[in-house]
């Protein structure tokens, strides 16, 4: 772009020096809001918690601060059952969700590419819990769960299980309760981007694949799905660092119960900061999510190919 | 580029029917029309899936207290007063409005200037700045409550909703700032260089050329700015501890913990939650298809 600058100069009226002598400081200038804002509230912040993480650090108990060393870190790598525990939920979470949503997203998104009577309708029907929050979502499901007026009841009407079910507080049905429920609000997310980068295949493979006799089900696999596999990996990286990160759903719905079943380490650590007060031993958890997620993003701007655009 | 590609291939859904002749559209149905069953059928399983919850939070909100009918009937409002006036949704309600504005109109502004220079401009710390804008993506906010926390007490700004609106703008910027980067990297450049031949500087050049035809590109992300602020929860739930100042999602979350919860009240609640963004919704949701979510992605 700066080339076809250069090259298009015109005989220089004096308002065109001034358009190529300001650009030395202008982008500076431009992105100064933004990178202050970040600075302050996204960068300081995590210094801090790195550096909380060597600290002991507790509002409640102020005669024990000072520094730890890797104390918190060894703590809960050795002695603390819970952290492990959260850990792997986190775990066993996130590839549930997200193998699932994106299944049936990719489904939905094959159906609704397609041309049919009332499509549009159908597309705005599906997509619509994309914007539900979660907290709405806990709401919406809290009701549908709810063990006197919920769906249990009307089920027990028709003879299926039995009345007072509350599938949220027996710890062997939270689990698929959970992820039913945060499946409704995620499926949407996939077969959005799905959908949108479908609409770029070009229809030209497909009539080529028709003349040369390859049926649908071999047109899915050898073009379609090739054409959305860059989609595919990267949105499942950014679902797979969101649902690890984001904790309204679970705090809201089951809060993290019962008997911490369904605790993440997201929702540990802000039990531990925030009911606890033990911020120095929540800022070590921390710094272990921020590593994984570091992990997460390395692979994340590979797969992206990060920086490759600009030729 | 891929954004670009995606946006402009991307046909208009209804446009390419009428366009070839009779022979070739025959051929094209057997892949581009599944039989319709194969399509009713399970669309019209997922859509059960999907409405039921609606229906439900609608029944609960409109039928009588105590009622277990599951038609709606007799409706009544008396969920709706009671959740507006005596459970502060009224309240709750103007400043979840007035978080989600701001945070719309500060995250635009300022996207829009950083957006303009990834995308018009090579300088020194530009790769830095890309990579620290996609890192940050990955920085949870509900792991930084405690300092942020912290900032937001050394600012005196603990129960006021500016310091939601600066925690939810600053964790908009950046998807906001790259989606902005790849819609201005769609407006050809000779554009702006035809305007400053005309003898118009840089910022009139942009006003008049370039910002109306962002014009689609900020509507999608400015109103995904504001159902992000309006849904998100942790920060006011964290920085607001006054129940005057306290947003809609605080409030269905007080709602749901009581120890007998009123589920009357808080489906009204819910729905009341819901419709802002239902309308946003409904308005970007063409948008949201074409190109807008390839770019958000991609970046």
């Amino acid at each position: 772009m700066a080339q076809a600058a250069a090259v298009a100069k015109p005989p220089a009226p004096p308002r065109r020096r001034r358009a190529s002598a300001t650009p030395r400081r202008l982008p500076y200038l431009l992105i100064a809001p933004a990178a202050l804002l970040m600075l302050g509230f996204i960068a300081y912040p995590v210094i801090s918690v790195f550096y909380y993480s060597l600290q002991n650090y507790n509002p409640t108990k102020p005669w024990r601060n000072g520094f730890a060393g890797f104390d918190n870190f060894v703590h809960a790598f050795t002695d603390d059952p819970q952290f492990w525990d959260t850990l792997i939920f986190s775990g066993k979470w996130v590839v549930v969700e997200v193998g699932l949503q994106l299944l049936f997203g990719l489904a939905l998104a094959l159906i609704v590419n397609q041309t049919f009577v009332g499509r549009a309708l159908g597309r705005a029907l599906v997509f619509s819990p994309w914007a539900v929050s979660g907290v709405l979502t806990s709401a919406i499901w809290v009701l549908l769960y709810n063990s006197q007026t919920g769906i249990t009841r009307y089920l027990a009407d028709m003879g299926i299980g039995s009345y007072g079910t509350s599938w949220l507080s027996d710890t062997s049905t939270v689990f698929p309760a959970a992820v039913v429920a945060d499946l409704w609000r995620g499926v949407p997310f996939f077969a959005i981007l799905i959908l949108a980068d479908l609409q770029s295949v070009s229809k030209d493979l497909y009539e080529a694949a028709e003349v040369d006799g390859a049926s649908r089900i071999k047109q899915f696999w050898h073009i379609t799905l090739p054409h959305l596999k860059d989609a595919i990996v990267l949105s499942t990286l950014l679902r797979a660092v969101w649902e690890f990160n984001n904790v309204d759903l679970l705090y809201t719905l089951t809060g993290g119960g019962p008997a911490g079943e369904t605790t993440t380490l997201p929702l540990y650590i802000a039990n531990t900061s925030v009911d606890a007060h033990n911020f120095g031993y929540a800022s070590a958890l921390t710094t272990v999510a921020f590593v994984i997620l570091l992990f997460c993003s390395v692979v994340y701007l590979r797969l992206s190919k990060f920086g490759g655009e600009e030729k | 580029m891929i954004t670009k590609e995606a946006t402009e291939v991307a046909p208009a859904p209804r446009d390419e029917v009428p366009e070839p002749p009779r022979p070739a559209k025959k051929r094209e149905r057997a892949w581009d029309e599944a039989p319709r069953w194969q399509i009713y059928l399970p669309l019209g399983i997922y859509l059960i899936f999907t409405l039921i919850p609606f229906y439900w939070i609608l029944l609960f909100a409109l039928r009588p207290a105590g009622s277990t009918s599951l038609v709606p009937w007799p409706i009544t409002f008396e969920h709706f007063e009671k959740v507006w006036t005596e459970r502060s949704f009224g309240t709750y309600f103007q400043n979840s409005v007035l978080v989600g504005v701001a945070t719309l109109l500060v995250t635009t502004v300022v996207a829009l200037a950083g957006g303009y220079a990834l995308a018009r401009f090579n300088f020194k710390v530009k790769r830095a700045f890309m990579l620290a804008l996609l890192c940050s993506q990955f920085v949870p906010g509900a792991l930084l409550l405690v300092p942020l926390f912290e900032i937001f007490a050394e600012l005196k700004m603990i129960n006021s909703l500016g310091s939601v609106i600066l925690a939810e703008t600053v964790f908009q910027l950046p998807l906001s700032m790259i989606l902005i980067s790849n819609f201005i990297k769609n407006v050809p450049y000779s554009l702006e260089e035809a305007a400053w031949v005309d003898g118009c500087n840089r910022m009139t050049a942009f006003r008049i050329v370039v910002l109306p035809l962002l014009r689609p590109g900020l509507i999608a992300v400015g109103s995904f700015a504001f159902v992000h602020s309006w849904n998100h929860f942790l920060f006011a739930l964290m920085f607001l501890n006054n129940q005057e100042k306290q947003t809609i999602p605080v409030g269905l979350n007080t709602l749901m913990s009581a120890d007998s919860v009123d589920l009357g009240a808080l489906a009204a609640g819910g729905i009341i939650a819901a419709v802002p963004v239902v309308i946003v919704f409904a308005f970007i949701q063409k948008w949201l298809i074409t190109g807008f979510s390839a770019g958000a992605v991609k970046g």
